[in-house]
């Protein structure tokens, strides 16, 4: 089985039935000291900040009803899953949220807190761990008012564990916001053959089209395990200007916020059929190209 | 920046190196130093509450700009049509003093060093090592250190924050320096205009304090300034009157060529220009007002750097013929608050260059326009070569006659 292949591979970096794939971690592995250079290989990474930072405070703002604008997330507890460098934990930090920020290789936790360092105020506000998401779920059950996991789930081994760990650690009606790629012809020849091959503003190997995600398959995912899709927002990035935007349609990149439902979420009795099921669309793609 | 709301939070040093102006009431007397201040820095200084206690102190709105030459009858006149407020005159104490109030207002967040000095600056490494703090570092005279996220320099024109920063600084020194004085005027007058003469050895202006008093710059020649402050209270009053009515520069030829396009344009606009008024004339001048200052250009060739913003004459430094200098800085601090206050709203680090760049392109273009105006005006009025003076005089009368293109610059200049 698949599964258990992955498995045998992921001892090194985590014990038990995890969601983080090995060899995406090889990859990140060499770029562990490059988070911080605002020109380097994460621009793209750096100025996404500039539309997922503005659409995770509004929304939230808008779910809040008093908050002061010198200090608009305060008191919110976040989740950033697959921080990395801490590129956006800094940032909400900085709007007022305690943070904790989990990435599984621990060079990423290492930069991170020397980043944060500097900064007293950041130091406190935001927390590093070394650690997958399924690791944490047992000591923080239902104790994040909001996940982000962004540019993560196009990395992820098995995207349905992924969401119902982020289901058991959110608080009932928390938030949790997706950013990730469209699995299309268009963001194989965008997202893989210019960004990566041609004008390299995204690392070459950082992406396996296989992995992406399909909107329609996110939204069922979440839909089956607790969570209503409130919002799903395409996104642009035009590497002439170095900046991102929001655009109708969502075959590239795409931004999702999903609430998790009021009452004790059950994951749907057809959990086990759609395990097998997400296996499926990686084969149906395959023969598509 | 203590009062945006976006700042809520944060914590400004500002490091000033005189003593602390606060007054509850203004002295009898007025302060040879003035700033004309256009109704956008005004609307700036209102946003946080300072422009009430300038109210509160003293200042005086004048309606009307009248600028002529003293080598021909040409002249421009600027007013606006509903008769609003063109501008204001202002002391910079004044300023100064509305200003420390609204810091108090604010001193959670922001506190003041007065009477302090950096000696030591150091600089982030652009590298990104990862070693070293990535904040600026400050030593102050008294040995205390601050560490910063973002610089703001304001140093004036010969700004230490900008030389330590290697940031190269086009200047040059005019051959000029003006002469400042508080005058009283002969008689009482609604004093509610502001007029400048452009005599061949640099403009003369007077600005109204009141309805009995004003100030007056007069940019002219080292030597001459000096003479002026050397002289005795009847001369000086003597050479200011004459430097406003007297003839003398104008010749026969230029008169002509003058009349001869002004009713040219009569032809074109029935409804003729405004007639010239004459100014006030000058009683006497306040004892011990009377100073003078060299004057130059300045513009850095950058504003900002990682962690660094310049603002003000620091970033560009213009003559005064055209009362923009202060102007200049307040437009540079209302561009440089919003975009600090939509990056802290980002959660942005506030020395990031992306932000600081955007408002250095925004105000670049608007400043050099105008600072390259000012300079090329400076050099046209400083001659008397005919074919110059009869360029300027009918550039001037055309410039007269169009009122579109006058609502241009007044929308331009008031910003």
């Amino acid at each position: 089985q698949l599964l258990l292949l992955r498995l045998t591979m992921k001892r090194l970096f985590s014990t038990s039935h995890s969601s983080v794939d090995a060899k995406e971690m090889k990859k990140f592995q060499l770029l562990a000291h490059k988070w911080w250079d605002e020109e380097g290989e994460y621009s793209a990474l750096h100025s996404m900040n500039d539309i997922r930072v503005p659409f995770i405070r509004d929304t939230l703002l808008s779910m809040r009803s008093n908050y002061h604008m010198g200090n608009p997330l305060s008191g919110v507890k976040i989740l950033d899953v697959g921080c990395g460098g801490g590129l956006l934990s800094e940032p909400l930090g900085r709007l007022g949220a305690s943070v904790t920020g989990i990435d599984p290789l621990e060079d990423n936790i290492r930069t991170a807190d020397q980043h944060k360092s500097f900064d007293p105020v950041l130091a406190k506000r935001i927390q590093y761990k070394s650690s997958s998401l399924e690791e944490i779920v047992e000591e923080c059950m239902e104790t994040f008012d909001v996940i982000v996991a962004s540019e993560v789930v196009e990395h992820v081994a098995d995207l349905e564990m992924f969401i119902k760990c982020c289901s058991q650690v959110l608080k009932p009606e928390g938030s949790l916001f997706i950013t990730t790629i469209n699995k299309t012809q268009l963001s194989y020849v965008l997202g893989i053959l210019v960004a990566e091959k041609l004008i390299g503003i995204v690392p070459e190997g950082t992406h396996e089209w296989e992995k992406f995600v399909p909107p329609e398959e996110l939204e069922s995912l979440l839909e089956s395990n607790g969570f209503s899709v409130k919002t799903v927002n395409g996104m642009l990035y035009n590497p002439l200007s170095g900046s991102w935007s929001w655009m109708e349609s969502t075959s590239i990149n795409y931004a999702v916020h999903a609430v998790k439902s009021g009452a004790q979420a059950q994951p749907s009795p057809t959990g086990a059929l759609s395990e097998v099921g997400s296996e499926q669309p990686s084969d149906t793609a395959g023969t598509a190209l | 920046l203590g009062h945006n709301i976006h700042f809520h939070d944060k914590k400004i040093a500002l490091l000033e190196a005189g003593p602390r102006k606060d007054y509850d009431r203004m002295p009898d007397s007025y302060s040879n130093r003035v700033s004309s201040i256009s109704p956008g820095s005004a609307a700036l200084l209102s946003s946080f509450g300072a422009w009430d206690h300038v109210c509160n102190l003293r200042l005086k709105p004048f309606r009307r700009m009248q600028v002529w030459d003293a080598c021909s009858e040409a002249m421009i006149v600027f007013e606006k049509d509903d008769l609003g407020d063109m501008g204001y005159i202002v002391e910079n104490d004044v300023i100064m003093s509305a200003l420390t109030k609204q810091l108090d207002a604010v001193a959670d967040r922001v506190e003041v060093f007065y009477g302090s000095r950096a000696v030591g600056y150091t600089w982030p490494l652009s590298s990104h090592s990862c070693d070293t703090s990535p904040w600026v570092q400050i030593e102050l005279a008294d040995g205390r250190r601050l560490q910063t996220k973002l610089l703001i320099g304001a140093d004036g024109h010969n700004s230490v924050v900008r030389k330590e920063a290697d940031i190269r600084n086009i200047e040059y020194w005019y051959d000029q320096s003006a002469v400042v004085a508080t005058l009283h005027l002969s008689e009482a007058t609604d004093n509610n205009v502001a007029w400048q003469r452009f005599l061949p050895t640099g403009p003369i202006a007077l600005l109204p304090l009141s309805d009995t008093a004003s100030s007056l710059v007069w940019s002219t020649s080292h030597e001459h300034a000096s003479e002026l402050l050397a002289m005795d209270e009847e001369s000086f009053v003597d050479s200011i009157n004459s430097a406003f009515w007297s003839n003398v520069n104008h010749s026969d030829f230029i008169d002509a060529a003058g009349a001869m396009f002004r009713s040219a344009i009569s032809l074109l606009k029935p409804s003729g220009t405004a007639a010239r008024q004459l100014p006030p004339s000058v009683a006497q001048v306040d004892p011990g007002s009377r100073a003078m200052f060299p004057l130059g250009m300045g513009h850095a060739t950058e504003y900002v750097q990682n962690r660094l913003a310049l603002i003000g004459d620091a970033a560009h430094r213009v003559h005064p013929l055209a009362g923009q200098g202060v102007n200049l800085g307040f437009g540079d601090i209302a561009c440089l608050v919003h975009h600090l206050g939509a990056a802290a709203f980002n959660g942005s680090d506030l020395g990031s260059l992306k932000h600081l760049l955007k408002f250095e392109t925004e105000r670049q273009r608007h400043n050099v326009s105008l600072i390259a105006a000012i300079d090329l005006l400076k050099r046209l009025y400083s001659t008397r070569l005919t074919p110059l003076v009869l360029l300027r005089t009918w550039g001037l009368q055309a410039t007269n006659a169009l009122p579109p293109v006058k609502e241009q610059i007044m929308a331009f200049a008031s910003k």
